[in-house]
This record gives structure tokens, sequence and C-alpha cells, in this order.
């Protein structure tokens, strides 16, 4: 989708530039270049980012051990080589690769539809949402969630520990702190754009009082709270990748499906009216769309700033504003940095350490923005 | 879309020249008098383009529109006169559906506005909106190419006929070199030339333009009206608000005069394009000349004392004209004139 999408926005600039050009005007000449680098910086991370881990392996053990995964080469005699590079390395590479993209998008998505170059999932509180799920699910998987299985086992139902509630309560949450600020942004006839916004600041700060409260109420899981917050993908593999698709692919879908969309909401709501959207109900669906993938990508490895926010400001620079290049750019660009910020996390300190991927993202991205910010002013 | 009665398709003829109008002004003056009777006998036949019935809308707590009546068909322009406030902008805005009408019904092609989808609506009407905030990194032609919106398959790609349908627009609005420029460098004029662009690209019969020509030099403004009019000859219906009645009387077939959301007058120009009507309309005194070259009614501000009332007209040439402050008599006299008056047809060239 994302490709197809690029290729008629490529051909719109193709035909500008052939027609006359500007060396200020977007040119398509620089468009499919910057594109493809993109397209290949992601193909490239992938086996790449496998290579570092607490696990010493030479990277022709490790490419051997990827080529075997995937079915083209026989596996090696090492079954550990294999298990640490294609269960745990490779699953961790996807999952970030996933997530980053999937976070990517929906920064492009939801500043497209709030017009408004500081939304990202935060600021619709998707994220306090995940997060305050999340922290229900940690606080109560010691407490009720053992009475719980408990009663349960004694009819042989074996309830999911409490680590595999985590995600769906958070996915729950995302999607009603979304549902909050939707119901509280609400205007006549559709959402106004600002309210939308100040109804989630309002949701996620309420969220995230909520989860200082519990933090505070329930001592013993603070630790688990903190570190799930900042995002990690420590521990996390291929039983994560269901959950992950079943909200990355709609979502995806639905955004990816509102690409023209997002461009003719530029112009404004009334505008976008009159030249023929629905503007309300494609509105509902970018959003909707957007916050799935927020969702899964926050239940899955928990709260990672700036990905959201960054990554579609710097494509915007490259790319234009043309939403089709930047949604497919989105996913490829979300997914490199997220991969190699995880590899950061888990290689930077000695002795198996792991640092959260959201601290990397946010050491990293916070100043990165800030010239940004600074450059464009 | 069942039917789309008059194709307002580019008449390639008509669009390719858009160079010559600069001399095309002059020898305008026949299209302007084979004026179609408004509302004739043969009215019953299709569903006229826009019927506006005794629509009220506005905004919460504050009704703007109060019942206006009209109906237009394709091959008219309509010019909207009005005061500032008097709902012109919410009377377009209530006709391309954004606002929703609180009593009444406003039918295109015969069909309620309100059971139309969006993308329908677009089909048969398009905006030149006035004002607005534009995306500075998106370039002109990007912006043109919105206007295909309501012909994209779910896909949203845009095919070869969709840029060859606003290249064709760009050009015939004088626009093809601004094109791949980005919006943020356009001048105001050239962003409505980009505005119009999109909304012909859109190929609606029904254009609603809403100060067109604000921003624009007299230049652009007369190749931009000289455009609507080959459209509307070739049966597109123009509805536009406009401060300019000199503009109007020169381009509209039809004068409605909306004042304080209801309307006042609405006829041909030269049954409505009168001083009496034209003072009513915006409570000042206005008088009525003959356009030297074309005969049209032309309108000049008319008070009583002059611009420079409170100060003595060191400026006026001659000093013959008038003595110090607040010296009334002489542009009385300037609004007794009448359109018998004075230099008609002076070496008017035809």
């Amino acid at each position: 989708m994302p490709t197809r999408s690029a290729r008629g926005l490529q051909r719109a600039g193709m035909t500008a530039t052939s027609h006359s050009s500007s060396p200020s005007g977007l040119s398509s000449v620089r468009l499919w270049p910057a594109f493809a680098a993109l397209a290949a910086l992601w193909l490239v991370s992938l086996p790449l980012a496998c290579l570092p881990g607490p696990v010493p392996l030479a990277a022709g053990q490790v490419f051997h051990a990827l080529a075997a995964q995937l079915g083209l080469a026989a596996p090696p005699q090492d079954t550990s080589l294999m298990l640490v590079v294609g269960q745990i390395r490779l699953a961790r590479v996807c999952l970030a690769t996933l997530c980053g993209g999937a976070l990517a998008v929906a920064g492009v998505a939801l500043q497209g539809v709030l017009r408004n170059p500081l939304a990202d999932p935060f600021t619709l509180g998707i994220s306090a949402g995940a997060a305050c799920g999340a922290s229900i699910a940690i606080a109560l998987g010691g407490v009720a969630g053992r009475a719980l299985s408990g009663l349960l086992s004694a009819v042989h139902i074996s309830l999911p520990g409490p680590a595999a509630l985590v995600a769906p309560a958070a996915l729950a949450g995302a999607l009603l702190a979304l549902a909050g600020a939707l119901w509280l942004g609400r205007g006549d006839g559709g959402f106004r754009r600002e309210s939308v916004i100040l109804a989630g600041i309002a949701v996620a700060a309420f969220l995230g009082a909520l989860v200082a409260l519990i933090k505070a109420l329930n001592e013993e899981s603070v630790t688990s709270i903190v570190f799930w917050i900042m995002g990690s993908f420590q521990g996390r593999g291929w039983d994560s990748l269901p959950l992950l698709l079943a909200t990355f692919v709609p979502g995806l879908l639905a955004v990816a499906l509102g690409w023209r969309a997002l461009d003719v909401l530029t112009m404004g709501d009334e505008q976008a009216a009159q030249l023929g959207l629905n503007v309300g109900r494609a509105r509902l669906w970018l959003l909707a769309g957007a916050s799935c993938m927020t969702a899964g990508c926050v239940a899955v490895a928990g709260v990672i700033g700036f990905v959201g926010l960054v990554v579609p400001h710097v494509l915007r620079l490259v790319l234009g504003c043309g939403h089709g290049p930047l949604l497919a750019g989105a996913f490829f660009g979300g997914g490199v940095l997220l991969v190699w910020a995880d590899v950061l996390a888990r290689s930077v300190l000695d002795g198996g350490q792991e640092l959260p991927v959201g601290v990397v993202t946010a050491l990293l991205g916070g100043p990165f923005f800030a010239l940004l910010v600074r450059r464009r002013t | 879309m069942t039917q789309r009665a008059p194709a307002p398709d580019a008449t390639p003829a008509g669009l390719a020249s858009s160079q010559d109008t600069g001399q095309g002004t002059s020898q305008a003056a026949s299209p302007f008098e084979a004026r179609p009777a408004s509302g004739g006998p043969s009215a019953t036949a299709t569903p006229p383009m826009l019927e506006v019935r005794n629509l009220r809308s506005g905004y919460r707590g504050r009704p703007v529109l109060q019942g206006v009546s009209f109906a237009a068909r394709g091959g008219e322009c309509l010019a909207l006169l009005g005061p500032n406030g008097s709902g012109k902008t919410t009377l377009l805005r209530s006709l391309s559906g954004v606002l929703h009408a609180q009593e009444g019904e406003v039918f295109l092609q015969g069909r309620s506005l309100v059971d139309m989808k969006p993308r329908q609506r677009a089909r048969l009407a398009a905006v030149v909106p006035q004002g607005g905030e534009y995306p500075r990194e998106l370039t002109a032609r990007q912006m043109a190419l919105l206007g295909r919106y309501p012909h994209l398959s779910w896909l949203g790609c845009y095919g070869r006929k969709d840029y060859a349908a606003v290249d064709e627009a760009l050009e015939a609005c004088g626009a093809a070199a601004l094109a791949p420029r980005r919006l943020a460098e356009l001048s105001g004029g050239e962003l409505q030339r980009v505005l119009l662009a999109r909304a012909l690209a859109q190929e609606s019969p029904l254009l609603l333009l809403d100060e067109l020509a604000s921003g624009l030099d007299m230049a652009r403004m007369a190749g931009l009206f000289d455009l609507l009019e080959r459209r509307r000859a070739a049966g597109a219906c123009v509805l536009m608000a406009v401060h300019d009645c000199n503009l109007a009387a020169i381009y509209a077939t039809r004068l409605l005069g909306l004042k304080a959301g209801k309307l006042v007058f609405d006829g041909p120009v030269d049954a409505v394009f009168t001083e009496e009507k034209l003072s009513a309309l915006y409570d000042i005194p206005i008088g009525v000349l003959p356009h030297p070259l074309w005969g049209l009614p032309q309108a000049l501000l008319a008070r009583a004392h002059g611009p420079r009332s409170h100060d003595s007209f060191a400026a006026c040439p001659g000093d013959a004209c008038f003595g110090d402050a607040g010296a009334g008599p002489g542009f009385d006299a300037v609004v007794s004139f009448g359109p018998a008056a004075g230099f008609t047809n002076r070496d008017a060239g035809r």
C-alpha cells in the first residue's frame, strides 16, 4: 500500500518537474532516491542489528543462523546459536522494526489529521492510557491475579500469568483513553482538532496521575511499572508478534487507505469537505487506525517516546509533505530508528544489563528535535 | 452521478486562448448583450443547477440567512452583492454543504443537498474560498491536484486524466508557471489563481466563488473573469460573492442583493443596478454612470461630502471643484448625472 501511494505522488511530482523545474519546488528527482535509500537502509539494518548482543558471536555465525532461520541454509550444528539468533535477536529486531514503523506511521497520521506538528501518540493520551492499563494489570497481577487464578484453577482453567495480562490491559487502556479523548473533544458535527488535542492532554494528565497513584499504593510493583513505562523489548520474543500484528495490520490498512484523505485534510476541514471528503468519518477512521497501531506497540514494548514525533518531521524535510511518500517513508524510517535504538539499549551496559529503549530514544530524540526546531525557526 | 447536464468541460479553444484576453475586453460587448432571461418559460424541462428554497442558516445563536430563495441555471453568472456581514459567505458555505441549513432546502440539479455524499456534492459544486490556511510546503500543483479528489478511486491515485485536467486548469488561470512553487512563496493573488485552478480542475458545473477578485491586480482579475465568462457561456453556472459592484455589472448576468440575511433584489443587471437599489443596499449614496466604452452601468461613491471633507482640497486640479470642508452640492451634482449623460460610446471602437 505505501509503495503504491508513493508511486502516485511520485508521478505527480514527476510531471510537475517535467513541466517546469524550479529549484525550490518539491522535486521528485530527489524523492525516489531518498526513498530507495531509506528502504535499503532498513533492509540492511535488519540482519546487522542481530550482530551485537551479550553472547559474543561471530558475524558469519549470525548470518548463517539467520539464513537457516529463513530456510536458505542448513541449520548449524549448535542449536543454542539458533536459539540466540533466531529466537531472541531476530525476534527483537522484528518487533522493534514493526513498533518503530507503527509509531512513526501513527505520528504522520496524527499530525496530518490534527494538523498539528506536535501531535503524536502522547498528545492524544493513547500512550498514557496504555501505561495506565498496564500499571493496573501489573499491580493487580500480584494480588487479584493470584486470587483469581487460584479460584479458577479449582475448576481446571489455567489463567495466563499476570505478565501475559499486561499487554491486553495496555491495549484496552489505550483504546479507552482515545475514546475518552474523542468523546471529550467532540464538537457539533465532528471533532475539532484543537479540542481533541486539549482533551487528549487532559486525559493524559489524569491517567498519568492515576499511574502515579497506583505506584504509590503498590510499592512492590513500582520497579516493573517504571521499567514498563520507559519502554523495553527485553524478554519479548516471537510470542508477542501475534498481538503486534493484530493491531498493526488493521491500523496500517486504515491509515494507508486514508493517505489521500490526509492530503485533503491539510486544506482544513471546511475546504476538505468542499473537495468531497467526508471529514468526520475520515478523521475517525485515521485516528482509530493510528491509535490501534500505537496501542499494539505500547502493549508489546511499553511507552517509547519521540519516534512518532521526530521521524515524521525529519522525513518531511526530505520527502516533502505529500502523505503517500511520508507514510511509506515513516514505516522504514521509524523501523530503522527503533532497531538501532534497541541495539544501543541492549549493548551499552556490560554484563547483559539493558537500558529501557524509551530512554535511548528520548536521549537521542530530544536534542535532535530541539536542533530541528531551531533550524526551522 | 446520474446525469451531468450542461457539461462545463473545458472547451479547448476557449481555454487555450487565455492570453488573448487583454484585447478581449474591448470586443467583449457582444456576449454581455446575449444574456439569457433569468427564469424563462423553458425552465421546467430540467431541474435548475441550483435551487434555494427559504434557506435559513447561520451559527449557534446567531442566525444569518433569514429565508433566502432563488434558483440558477447553467449559463448564468450570479453576482452576490451586499455589505460586510450581510451573509454572502454564509450563503456560499451553506450551498457548498459545510454549513447545515436550519430551515429550508438547497437543491443541486434537483437533488437535495442534505441527501448527498460530500463526494457527489463536490462533483456538482466547486468552491473558491476566501482566506484559509495552507500548508507552506505544498506545491501549487499538488494543491490544484486536490481538486481531483472527488473523481479519484478508493485507492486515491491520480491518473492521466487528472493530471491533464489540472494542467489545463492551471494553464487557463495563468498559473502554469506557478505549478512547482511552494505555497509559502506565492503572493495572495497567485494563491487565488491556484485556488481557482483547483476549483476548475474539479470540473463541477456549479462554481461558488467567494471574493475571487481579492488580491488580484486589474489585468489578472480581467483574465480570470474572462475565463469564468467562457465557462459560463459553455454552460457552467457561476455564483460569486463580490464587493466590487462594477465588476459584477460587467461580468454577471444577474445580480442578487443580500442585506441582513435577506434578498433585497434579484434580477438582470439593467433592472437592478440602479442608484436607488444600490444606495439602499449599501446605506450610502451611490451614483450610477454608464461605462464609457460598453454602456454598462457602473457605480460611483457619491456621498454629499467629498473624501477629504475635513481637509482643504489642495490637490484638486484646477481648483474649480470644491471650495472648502463639507462642500456638499458639488457631488450631488455628480449623482444626478443619470445613465443618459455624457460619454457613452465616446470613441468606443466598435
